[in-house]
């Protein structure tokens, strides 16, 4: 049967993966960023971000200092009786000396550091029940540059889609170079407002190049990052022919007075990670097959 | 053009740079970012000493992962973070502290722009999270001040060896890059309406 322990080691180990190495769509889509780049200064920043994903590699180091806070989406069995949730919390903790992690969590109020990543409600765990016989943990280590240009607009439904569209332009133009660029948008439409940021921020677990299986909705991803690369703002802000690497859209049913909107900015480095823990204790990393 | 300089930075070192030129350093690295600012100034306004001189020093917006071994640290990764969080403090920081130069990403507002030009201060790019490709520009640490502020917000005090490549954001003439971009991007503003069908 799967221990605590062996839920604290997966996760130790997945958070190794997860800030040491890309998943394979996200490395694809800067290695073509990289190749269509024509200026020198923001050839010179690709440059520096492939030879950064190379190095970290080799070393087994954090590609970034800012390893982030650690978000967790776990699906548990029907029958699972291993208390996941002090596995995880367990594995951060160890995670944070072993691999390391830079100690990012903080008290809000009071800024104090207890150094662990551990505190009250982080790492924070959204969790639901599946039908499969594995637990399932998929992490995002979400930096603070990226997080802090993400923004929520409650619009009105009269707004409609050129309201979303206008919303999101206008994130994108507040950012600027500050989320570490080429950026990754998620995308959330609809909901209530807390639905709507999570949704925003779910839209970043999917493969960049994995477009929403609502073809209305794939289409509108598709023109917003076409048009917004149009803007030139470039990798790191220094210009350049990409500004968006990758945007992903979710959306759920809304009130019918309400429009939310959502846009959850993330980083070049758009780190996420999943392991898959078998009853048999077996370890499955589907989104680091590689390595 | 490629330049290599040694840190402290002289005045003419700082004013012979022009933006959009590539720079590495060598010398004496700071970091320091939210916390340092503000302590530094609250310490200013006490009549109370800071632990370092930030006189012509290359003063670094990065909160590392260092890992203690022995008794010494050591960089793991080391990458730039958000300079704009700065805005509100560096102008005052420039003028009271006196950095040759400042190392971040994304670049600062009209008003360090001014400091910069009027104290003779430059705004170094760095790639932001190639935070491996940095560390290997720092050969070693000589030490930390301020630590309980928590291993992002201390001063790190580390030894540049051919730090970089940075490129020139922001000289010390008033020209920025980033002012560049942002009126390109204002340009292309129209196009990207256009292109979504939004009203001008």
């Amino acid at each position: 049967m799967v221990t605590e322990t062996d839920v604290q080691n997966a996760v130790v180990e997945l958070l190794r993966k997860t800030v040491v190495r890309l998943p394979a769509d996200v490395k694809s889509a800067l290695k073509a960023a990289a190749e269509i780049e024509t200026e020198e200064v923001p050839r010179m920043q690709l440059k520096a971000i492939m030879d950064n994903i190379a190095l970290a590699e080799e070393g087994n180091t954090p590609m970034c200092q800012d390893t982030g806070v650690t978000i967790f989406y776990i699906t548990l069995p029907r029958n699972c009786e291993v208390d996941v949730e002090k596995g995880i919390v367990d594995g951060v903790r160890l995670a944070t000396k072993e691999v390391p992690l830079r100690p990012n969590a903080v008290q809000p109020l009071t800024r104090k550091n207890p150094g662990d990543n551990v505190g009250e409600r982080m790492p924070f765990i959204n969790c639901k029940v599946g039908d499969k016989e594995y637990i399932e943990i998929t992490v995002m280590t979400k930096g603070a540059g990226s997080e802090n240009m993400s923004q929520l607009g409650m619009l009105t439904p009269s707004q409609g889609v050129p309201g979303i569209k206008e919303f999101v332009l206008s994130t994108v133009l507040r950012a600027g170079g500050n989320p570490c660029p080429p950026m990754v948008l998620g995308i959330g439409i609809g909901g209530s407002s807390d639905i709507c940021m999570k949704l925003a921020k779910e839209a970043l677990l999917r493969p960049l190049n994995e477009r929403h299986k609502d073809s209305e909705i794939a289409a509108l991803e598709t023109e917003l990052l076409e048009a917004l690369n149009m803007l030139d703002i470039g990798p790191m802000g220094l210009g350049g022919r990409t500004t968006v690497l990758g945007l992903n859209i979710e959306y759920a049913y809304c009130h019918t007075a309400s429009l939310p909107v959502a846009v959850n900015v993330q980083c070049w480095a758009a780190r996420r990670g999943t392991v898959r823990i078998h009853p048999d204790g077996k370890l499955q990393f589907p989104t680091h097959e590689e390595g | 053009m490629t330049k290599r300089l040694k840190t402290p930075l002289s005045e003419d070192d700082v004013r012979s740079l022009k933006a959009g030129e590539v720079v590495y350093l060598d010398g004496v690295v700071l970091t320091g970012r939210d916390e340092v600012h503000i302590h530094a100034l609250e310490h200013l306004e006490k009549g109370e000493s800071i632990p370092v001189d930030f006189k012509g020093a290359a003063l670094f917006h990065c909160g590392p992962i260092m890992r203690k071994s022995g008794d010494a640290w050591e960089v793991v990764a080391a990458g730039p973070t958000t300079s704009s969080r700065m805005n509100s403090l560096e102008p005052e920081f420039i003028e009271k502290f006196r950095p040759g130069a400042i190392i971040g990403k994304g670049g600062m507002s009209q008003p360090t722009v001014d400091a910069m030009k009027k104290h003779g201060c430059v705004y170094l790019a760095i790639t932001g999270g190639a935070a491996v490709l940095a560390a290997k520009g720092i050969s070693s640490v000589s030490g930390v001040e301020w630590y309980e502020l928590g291993m992002p917000e201390a001063i790190w005090i580390l030894n540049a060896d051919n730090f970089g490549p940075l490129t020139v954001g922001i000289d010390s003439h008033g020209n920025s890059l980033y002012a560049s971009v942002n009126e390109k991007v204002k340009e292309n503003e129209a196009k990207v309406r256009e292109r979504l069908g939004l009203k001008k």
